[in-house]
Formats: structure tokens, C-alpha cells, sequence
């Protein structure tokens, strides 16, 4: 194969089309295995495309995505044969840079290039109907053949990136991403809704399988991060508005106002004794108090003193010259707008746990002995509210049995359910059982769950030690409904699917194991910087093998769960990949855009002005021409090639490179009949 | 000559007849939806035919028009949906203009039930093909298009 490289090297040059001369189309129908091949006659395909008008050549392969069937279409490239490329295969968003590539390096603009998506638009939706299919991907051929014969050759348009990164998130996926970008020598600003970094790694108190804590390994991350100097932190702070595209983007950051001068207060706490204020502690999950004015934990970082406003009274005495003597309250402190200037976007916004108050018939907030897993962990947390002796919350002793609930908010095909498996839950509950065993040997634990799902490195033998050395019981089996007994027990009713029976079972404490949610204002994270999501909420890869850490708005990545469920491993992991592809675009300074914005046909334009109007990023002026008057004109640097314009335009003065007026009409009308 | 006599002449005339479907998808959402549709492997009728271009925002009117006079039994337009247009508001343009052209093809005497303008995201592949199943199904009780067949 080198030798055919070689070969190909030595006769390369550059193909020369200016697009009046007549168009020689080739047309290279894949099998893709038996994706196409299985389902339609790919001879007859070729044999049907090689009639079209213009066609100089069509031809078969297996796979035209792999070396051979690449150097097929440039040999045909090199010899002359062709001056057009038509694939007819898969989707233009899976291998469009791939064909494109091919056309590039023998020599022909790749911007000749058109694939008909036949696979994820015919042959994979019609697989129960081969004759519609074939119908369907004959015509597909077609459509793409006639807009090939239009296709101009374009100049790819390079812009420099900014070599800064904006992290949306401060958790531990965010940290990660944040602390390898600066590392490499990249600005980052990094900016987080709460006061603090850490995110919901810094309220666990293991992490399973090792059973290492979790502060000990977060907390020096969270220092690392506020020293590192290419990072700036930007704590209780939200990204409002983002505009630009890859290389420059351009966000708007609001700073909330902590009423607390941050760089006057020292963090000395003497306010918080004075408060008098008192309220549920999020952090805790309300298991615990705090005061109107606070830090979310004690080694938070920043580890500064900031007011909530919903619940302060302005009494007025931390103010006071004996309370705070660094003089750092400020309660008439405004929201700071700052602008900032990057080249890529990583969200790493994360998750919220379940919320079981609907699920009614597991007394979720009714009954104070059932708590969620997120509480438990508070409860075992030697940092916690009781710190780390857990006990049940209504008398506060510690309980004789617990039982976990698993899947709860996950794996649920009923309406309104969230169908996807969470993929910590089982772990985390494995863990807080063992946890518990080792506090109290003599306690009886029981985890109810529908399948045990320990599929990480370590993981297994971790769940195999919990049956084996802790006697931790596992029924398989739902929980139907739970009561509450004498002195707040909890009994609960549940089938025992493995011995076919049902069963009761009264307990002191019960935890349900609840799954993980994208995070309720994901919604407005998407719209803000315009990627998709998918339809459990969170935010969708471009590819979900090959880019998976890619979103399909070029410049932006995801990492962490706000992807999807994932452990704290593969949260880390994804956060160094979405780093490394961040980096990877920002290492070569400048990006490559495709050369499709608008053009304006000045004997065609009337100066009217609509455009102007629809234009989303302000590239339109209307300028005084010289031969033909009042004209609309492009700014290309601000078009995107959206053909907002374009669509609008009554005199169809107004073009879009790569989706012309003349290729579309040929579609059109080449398509039918 | 009513809708129904029209479709009932013609029902007559071709028992086998299929409707083709033009379909403008939208790069960042409907197109993405309908590889969705593909990758799912979500079944729908072979009836349509997908065009990519960059924005629902894209579609001159005109070009919705010349599909009906070509003979293409009916037109999709789909797009983001509203507020998540990945070129801000292309899709809001989109629906302006296309509330106006439904007046307009009841003018000219086409079914204004031919053109449909819909949303669908990159994550609704099921709703994209329950979208398709609804228009080919309306489409096929409309009849074949043969309004401008003379000037074909």
C-alpha cells in the first residue's frame, strides 16, 4: 500500500477546475459492509447512476472510507477522468472531511465534493421496505449528481484562534480540563455558579473501589487550580451571553455579588457566630444549618465569606466594626458584567440528583427515616453534619438495619421516566453498605436492586468482597411500597424476584439510591452557546464513539456528566480528552472554516434592506456603489452562511457558497420525475 | 373540481401511485435528527427525500414553489426548534415567512397541506419519523400533484 502511496505522490498535481468547464462526475456507490449492500442492489445503483447526465464514471467498493477506497476515487481524480466526486454512502457528517481530504491530496478542490446519504436516510430507515429503499436511494444519487454539476471550487477561509479556554463548571471534570489547559500554557477562565469549586465530588465521603477519601484527593486539586496563574477563577459567576464562533468567542461572565469584599475579607468566620439568621445547609442537603452568611464547606475555595440575600434580614451586625474588622460587608454590592475573549468552550456543567418526592409510595419526605444516597453520604462523611457517625434523622442513634434502594429515578420506561442507567448508583450504595458494615459489624444491611452493575476496573471485586466479607444481603427484587412502623422504622413490602415470593421487611433507616439528572438549567446552557441535547437532557456529542467529547458547534466541547452519567474515573478521563481536543484546535493558532457565507449579486440587489434586518450577527450594511447605487454588502469575516438572507431575498440577489440557489434548483429539479 | 373529487379521479387513474416528498432538513438539528432516525434504525415511509442546507433560514419561498411546479407531491421544511437555532433566530425568520406563504399558495390553488414547516432536533429521530409518517400520510390523501403538469 506505502508503494501505491508513493506512486500516487509522484504523479500528484493540482487539478485545475474553474467550474465553467463541463462537469465530469464520478460516482462511487458504497456497500458499507452490509449496511447499503444488504439492503439494495449496489450493481443496479451503479448501473443506474452511470446514466446520469454528466457522470463520468461510477463505481463500487465494500468500504470507500478505507485506504483502497480512497485511492479508488483518486486514482479516477488523478487521470483526468473526473472533476466531480460523488459518494453515495453515509452520512455527510461522519465522513465529508474524509472524502474531502481524499479530493484534497489528489489535487482537486475539495469543495467538488458531494455525498448522497444513503445509508442513515435510506437503507437503515427503509430496511423493511428494499424497494422503497432502492427508489429512495436512486433519487438520493440523483439529487446529489445534479448538485454537483454545479459545484464552484472554493477557498477555505483560516482564522486565528484565541488561545484561551472558557470552562462552564468547577467541579471535578471542570478542574481537570481547566488544570491540563493551563498546564500547557493556555489561558483559562473557569467560572462557577456557587462559591466555591469542588462541585458535588467535594459532599462525598469515599470514593469507591479504592475507599480513598474523597476530600483528600479533591481539595489539593481545588488549591492547585486557584494558584495555577493561566487560570482565573471565577466563582459565583455565570456565563450570560455568548456570541462568535471557534477561534473567537466572545462571553459575557456576571459576577454575583457576594456583599462580601473577597479580596478584603480574610475568612476569619468571626460574621458567621454573629449571624443570626439560621437555615438548611445545601451543601448538607438540609441535614445541617447554616448561616445567612457563609462559606458552602470549610475548605472551600475561595475560602471567602459571602451573603445570601434571600435570607438575610440586614440586621446589620456583621457589618459591625467589632464583628468584621477587615470592614470587607458590602451590601450594596452590584453584579460585575466582565467580557472575555477564548478560542474554545468546555462545558462541564455536571448533574442534579433525582428527586424520589414524587415517587409517593417510597415516603420520600413524608417519613424522616428515608433518606437519598446523596444525604447518606453526608451522614457517613467524617465532615459531615454528624461527623461521620451516622444515625437515622429522627432520634439521631444510629440504626440496627438499613436498607438501599436501587435505580430510583433511573432505568424507569414509564412516562416522564428516566429510561438510561445512572451507573454510579450501584456502586455508591455497594459502598455506603460497606461503609456502614465497618462502623457497625452487627448491623443488617440489604440493597433491593434489579440487576448489580459493576462494570469498572475494580469494580466487580469490590461488589464480590461486599456479599462475601461484609454479609451485606442483596435481594433482587422492587420495592412496592414502604410504611412506617413504631418509633419512624420503616417497612417495607417487596417481591423477592429470585425465590418468587413476597416480602416485608422492617428496617430503622431507609436510603434510596437515586440516579442522576441533567442539571435543571441545562436547557438555558444549551441555548447560550447552541449545542443540542439529547433526549435524556444531557448534552449530546458530535459523534458518540469517535468524537465524544466533541459537540457538533465547532470550538465547543462537553466533559463530565453533563455528557451523561459517569463515575468520577471516567468523568476525569473525559475531562482530560475534552482538554486535549481543546488544545489540539488551539495549538495550531489558526482554524479552518468552511468558505460557505453570503454573496450579494450587485445587478441583482435593489438595496432594500431586508437582509439587513434578518441578519442574526450584524454582517450586512447597505453601502452607496458606484455603478449599481444603494447595494447590500457582506461583512465575511461576521457571516456564519446561515442564508437567513438569502431565503429572504425578493430579487434572489443574494447567494450562499455551498447551497446556491443554482445547485438547489438542480436538486430540485433534477429529484423528481 | 373539489379536493376530494380531484383525489378520487386520480386514486382511480393510478392504484400503485407513491407521493414523493422534498425534504429541506436543517444541518445542526432536523438533519442530525434524521441520522438519528437512521442510526436508531427507526422505521418511516421511503416516500421523502432529504436535502441538507445549513438553516431552515435558508429556504426562499421561491425555492418551495418551484418543487410544486416541478411535480414533487409535497415540501418539508424543518428546522431547530424555537429559541435553539444554531444561527440564533434563522428558524424564527423561517416561520414568519413561511406563515405568509401558506396564504399564498391557497391563492395560486394548492393544497396548503403540501408544504409542511416543522421542528425537530438532533435528538428526536422518533419524532422526526412520526413527523414523516404524519406528512406522507396527509400527502397521500391529498392525491398526486399534478396541478402544473403542463408545464413540465
Amino acid at each position: 500500500m506505502t508503494e501505491a502511496k508513493k506512486e500516487l505522490e509522484k504523479v500528484k498535481k493540482e487539478i485545475i477546475v474553474t467550474g465553467n468547464e463541463k462537469p465530469q462526475v464520478g460516482v462511487y456507490v458504497c456497500h458499507c459492509g452490509v449496511n447499503i449492500g444488504g439492503v439494495v442492489s449496489v450493481p443496479d445503483l451503479v448501473e443506474y447512476a452511470a446514466t446520469l447526465p454528466d457522470v463520468a464514471v461510477a463505481r463500487e467498493y465494500k468500504f470507500f472510507c478505507s485506504d483502497t477506497g480512497q485511492n479508488i476515487i483518486k486514482e479516477d481524480i488523478q487521470s483526468g477522468l473526473i472533476n466531480r466526486v460523488v459518494v453515495a454512502a453515509c452520512s455527510p457528517r461522519m465522513h465529508e472531511p474524509t472524502f474531502r481530504l481524499v479530493c484534497k491530496e489528489a489535487g482537486l478542490n475539495q469543495f467538488l465534493f458531494e455525498q448522497a446519504n444513503i445509508r442513515e436516510h435510506s437503507t437503515w430507515v427503509h430496511m423493511k421496505d428494499p424497494e422503497g429503499a432502492y427508489e429512495a436511494a436512486k433519487d438520493l444519487i440523483k439529487m446529489s449528481v445534479a448538485k454537483a454539476r454545479e459545484l464552484k471550487p472554493l477557498e477555505v477561509k483560516t482564522v486565528s484562534i484565541e488561545p484561551a479556554c472558557l470552562i462552564i463548571g468547577g467541579g471535578i471534570a471542570g478542574m481537570n480540563s481547566a488544570l491540563d489547559l493551563a498546564t500547557e500554557g493556555y489561558k483559562v477562565y473557569l467560572v462557577e455558579k456557587t462559591p466555591t469549586i469542588g462541585g458535588h465530588m467535594a459532599q462525598l465521603d469515599k470514593t469507591f473501589p479504592t475507599m480513598d477519601c474523597s476530600a483528600c484527593i479533591l481539595t489539593p486539586r481545588m488549591v492547585d487550580v486557584a494558584r495555577n496563574e493561566n487560570i482565573e477563577l471565577l466563582t459565583y459567576s455565570e456565563v450570560v451571553e455568548v456570541t462568535g464562533y471557534v477561534g473567537n468567542f466572545e462571553a459575557t461572565i456576571m459576577k454575583k455579588p457576594h456583599y462580601v469584599d473577597q479580596e478584603a475579607c480574610t475568612g476569619c468566620g468571626v460574621c458567621v457566630d454573629y449571624c443570626p439568621v439560621v437555615i438548611g445547609n445545601e451543601f448538607d442537603l438540609d441535614l445541617a444549618t447554616r448561616k445567612a452568611i457563609y462559606i458552602p464547606f470549610p475548605q472551600a475555595v475561595p475560602g471567602k465569606y459571602t451573603i445570601d440575600m434571600d435570607h438575610c434580614i440586614k440586621c446589620g451586625i456583621c457589618a459591625r466594626e467589632d464583628v468584621c474588622e477587615p470592614d470587607a460587608i458590602r451590601y450594596d454590592e452590584e453584579p460585575e458584567y466582565i467580557k472575555v475573549k477564548v478560542g474554545t468552550i468546555i462545558i462541564a456543567t455536571g448533574w442534579d440528583l433525582y428527586d424520589p418526592t414524587e415517587l409517593k409510595q417510597y415516603g420520600y419526605g413524608r417519613y424522616p427515616n428515608v433518606i437519598d444516597g446523596l444525604q447518606m453520604e453526608r451522614l457517613l462523611s467524617s465532615t459531615g453534619p454528624l461527623d461521620g457517625k451516622p444515625a437515622r434523622p429522627s432520634d439521631l442513634k444510629a440504626p440496627h438495619s438499613i436498607a438501599f434502594l436501587q435505580c430510583v429515578g433511573s432505568r424507569n420506561f414509564r412516562e416522564g421516566g428516566n429510561k438510561y442507567c445512572s451507573r454510579v448508583c450501584c456502586m455508591y450504595a455497594t459502598k455506603q453498605a460497606r461503609q456502614y458494615k465497618e462502623k457497625h459489624p452487627d448491623a443488617d444491611v440489604y440493597i433491593f436492586y434489579m440487576d448489580v452493575r459493576a462494570f469498572g476496573k475494580g469494580y466487580e471485586e469490590f461488589y464480590e468482597s461486599a456479599t462475601k466479607n461484609y454479609g451485606i444481603n442483596y435481594i433482587r427484587g422492587r420495592v412496592a411500597e414502604v410504611r412506617e412502623g413504631e418509633d419512624h422504622s420503616i417497612i417495607i413490602r417487596a417481591e423477592d424476584t429470585l425465590l418468587q415470593e413476597p416480602m416485608e421487611l422492617k428496617v430503622d433507616m431507609f436510603v434510596l439510591s437515586c440516579g442522576l439528572e441533567s442539571r435543571s438549567d441545562a436547557g438555558e446552557v444549551a441555548s447560550l452557546v447552541r449545542v443540542q441535547r439529547s433526549a435524556d437532557g444531557f448534552f449530546m456529542e458530535a459523534h458518540p464513539k469517535l468524537r465524544p467529547v466533541d459537540t457538533l458547534t465547532e470550538g465547543i466541547f462537553i466533559a463530565g456528566v453533563a455528557q451523561g452519567p459517569k463515575d468520577i474515573p471516567d468523568s476525569v478521563a473525559q475531562a482530560k480528552g475534552a482538554a486535549s481536543s481543546a488544545a489540539t484546535l488551539m495549538a495550531k493558532g489558526e482554524v479552518e472554516m468552511e468558505p460557505f457565507f453570503a454573496v450579494v449579486r450587485p445587478d441583482r440587489c435593489i438595496g432594500c434592506g431586508m437582509c439587513v434586518e434578518n441578519c442574526a450577527y450584524g454582517a450586512i450594511e447597505l453601502i452607496d456603489d458606484t455603478r449599481f447605487g444603494k447595494i447590500a454588502s457582506i461583512n465575511q469575516a461576521l457571516c456564519k452562511g446561515c442564508g437567513a438572507c438569502s431565503g429572504n431575498c425578493r430579487c434572489s440577489a443574494i447567494d450562499i457558497f455551498g447551497f446556491t440557489g443554482e445547485q438547489i434548483f438542480s436538486i430540485i429539479m433534477e429529484g423528481e420525475l | 373540481m373539489s379536493k376530494v373529487e380531484m383525489q378520487s379521479e386520480k386514486s382511480e387513474k393510478k392504484k400503485e401511485w407513491e407521493p414523493k416528498i422534498i425534504a429541506f432538513l436543517c444541518n445542526w438539528c432536523s438533519y442530525a435528527g434524521a441520522d438519528l432516525a437512521g442510526v436508531s434504525r427507526i422505521q418511516y415511509p421511503s416516500n421523502i427525500r432529504i436535502v441538507r442546507v445549513p438553516c431552515s433560514g435558508r429556504i426562499n419561498p421561491y425555492f418551495i414553489i418551484k418543487s410544486l411546479l416541478r411535480g414533487w407531491d409535497g415540501v418539508v421544511v424543518s428546522g431547530c426548534h424555537p429559541g435553539d437555532c444554531h444561527y440564533v433566530s434563522g428558524n424564527l425568520v423561517a416561520r414568519r415567512r413561511f406563515a405568509i406563504l401558506q396564504d399564498l399558495l391557497n391563492l395560486f390553488g394548492i393544497e396548503p397541506d403540501r408544504v409542511t414547516f416543522m421542528w425537530s432536533s438532533a435528538s428526536e429521530g422518533d419524532r422526526f419519523a412520526n413527523l414523516i409518517k404524519k406528512v406522507t400520510k396527509n400527502i397521500k390523501r391529498l392525491g398526486p400533484n399534478k396541478k402544473f403538469e403542463s408545464t413540465w
